[in-house]
């Protein structure tokens, strides 16, 4: 029997296990969580023959280095970055053999965020609340990559794709967020609704898997004081104190008291996960919902 | 009541009282049970429910807010009760605040009905309702790097136990070793919304 493990060689900046998430939780206080750029988690495990919701790895601008003690097909996509087996250059965004005990060097990201490294058969780390994913805000499932660190790896269920190579989408140069006003765009003045939805933002480098913060000019509140915590959603548009407006993503916390101001549109979330910090953001509204 | 879109699939609905925002938790619960509502998500907080994952988030508004919100049913759940050493480093403040002795402080909170109102913050801790309004209490302006796991709290008018080590700015008033997370269990959460609950005063 061979040992269908993966050592961590290196465990770059951030990388954690992800997958769909663990969503019909919220009311308990878990996250879902889930890889942020769900688009590219699901191509490099269509990539590598695995199920939609078979874990991965996510990577964070520097990518990591992996060695597996069984031959594996793996898929890198996402952001583009050089991969290379055993120091030789392999392809980006298609199915790669790696032999067992071989070194897989996923490198920095050429451009974009997060890479992701499917691997046949999936990372099979023990599931919380039927989810692998890493929580970064509450903790749950597996701690981040650590050098050293050795992940179990499933049994591949089908044969790999057979492309050479398939398009992916390209980092956003610019972030165009289609949003929906509401449920509290009336706690801020008309010109602050104006300003969200027509001045240039830039994405700040104290962005992480809990929400995308941005650098721009303040939203100032139409009222003042605390609202009492509720629910908050995927793509929310929190507003907190200091004004600037913060999008919530996979791990953000279930309630909140802070305002939400507008609501992103869920298919443009996937580009804030590959935003690198100092990219324009353009928030544009859509939708009938006036005031 | 009413219902606040939020983005394409969810739902907002807000009410004006505690009270109400429990009865209606309780009515979509039903309604999903019996299966006239699909949903993702039910999150109740302190003056609203979220439905998240709607088909038509503006039909149920319309039929939610044309129809009477029925009285929440009677207590049918099993009390969960939570033994607690009334040892906090706030009781003294927290006494203070209430203008009455630390003794009487666990005496108080101890013969009170609890309800987790709702869930959030950590995996597993509820706010809970049930201190008369008078015995409200602030946060601490600056919270505490570190409160930790098992300790019972006071904020507003909640009343939570730290499911795990995390920064904190409630008032402390007790500790705890009942478990309120753990996902090996089943269920993970000691405490759910709706769950009734009642802390059981131990010596130290």
């Amino acid at each position: 029997m061979t040992d269908r493990a993966l050592a961590v060689v290196r465990a770059g900046a951030l990388t954690t296990v992800q997958d769909q998430g663990r969503p019909g939780h919220a009311h308990l206080g878990v996250p879902r969580s889930g890889a942020l750029d769900a688009p590219a988690a699901a191509l490099v495990n269509r990539l590598v023959g695995n199920p939609a919701e078979a874990a991965l790895l996510e990577t964070t601008l520097n990518g990591c280095a992996v060695r597996p003690r069984s031959t594996v097909i793996v898929a890198v996509g996402g952001a583009p970055c050089p991969v290379t087996v055993d120091g030789r250059p392999a392809a980006w965004g298609a199915p790669v053999r790696v032999p067992a005990g071989s070194l897989l060097s996923v490198g920095t990201a050429v451009s974009g965020v997060r890479s992701y490294v499917g691997v046949s058969g999936g990372v099979a780390v023990e599931p919380v609340l039927g989810s692998r994913s890493t929580d970064l805000l509450s903790g749950l499932g597996p701690p981040p990559l650590t050098d050293g660190m050795v992940l179990p790896l499933g049994t591949p269920m089908a044969p790999h794709a057979r492309v050479d190579v398939v398009p992916q989408p390209r980092p956003p140069a610019e972030l165009v967020l289609r949003v929906t006003l509401g449920p509290r765009d009336d706690w801020f003045t008309t010109a602050a609704i104006h300003t969200l939805t027509t001045h240039p933002y830039r994405v700040s480098s104290a962005s992480n898997r809990i929400g995308l913060r941005t650098e721009g000019p303040a939203l100032e509140r139409a009222r003042p004081g605390e609202l009492p915590s509720e629910g908050m959603v995927l793509g929310a548009i929190q507003v907190p104190p200091d004004g600037r407006p913060v999008v919530f993503l996979a791990d953000h916390p279930t309630t909140g008291g802070y305002p939400v101001i507008a609501v992103v549109r869920p298919d443009d979330l996937p580009a804030t996960a590959q935003a690198v910090p100092g990219t324009p953001v353009r928030f544009v509204q859509v939708g009938t919902r006036t005031r | 009541m009413r219902a606040l879109p939020v983005g394409d699939r969810a739902l907002l609905v807000e009410v004006s009282t505690d009270e109400e925002a429990q009865a209606l938790h309780a009515d979509l619960l039903r309604r999903r049970a019996e299966g006239s509502l699909s949903v993702r998500e039910i999150v109740p907080a302190a003056r609203t429910v979220l439905l998240d994952g709607l088909d038509d988030p503006a039909g149920l508004a319309a039929r939610l807010t044309t129809s009477k919100l029925p009285p929440a049913p009677a207590r049918a759940q099993e009390v969960v009760e939570i033994p607690v050493r009334y040892d906090g480093p706030d009781l003294a403040a927290v006494a203070g605040h209430w203008d009455v002795s630390p003794r009487e402080v666990a005496r108080i909170h101890a013969a009170a009905e609890f309800r987790v109102a709702f869930c959030g913050f950590a995996p597993g801790f509820g706010y809970l309702t049930g201190l008369p309004a008078r015995y409200g209490v602030p946060r601490h302006a600056t919270p505490r790097t570190t409160v930790p796991a098992g300790s019972v709290g006071l904020a507003g008018p909640y009343t939570g136990v730290y499911p795990r080590s995390s920064p904190g700015g409630w008032q402390l008033i007790g500790t705890t070793d009942a478990v309120l997370w753990d996902h090996a269990r089943v269920p993970a959460a000691l405490l759910s919304p709706g769950t009734p609950v009642r802390f059981v005063p131990v010596e130290s």
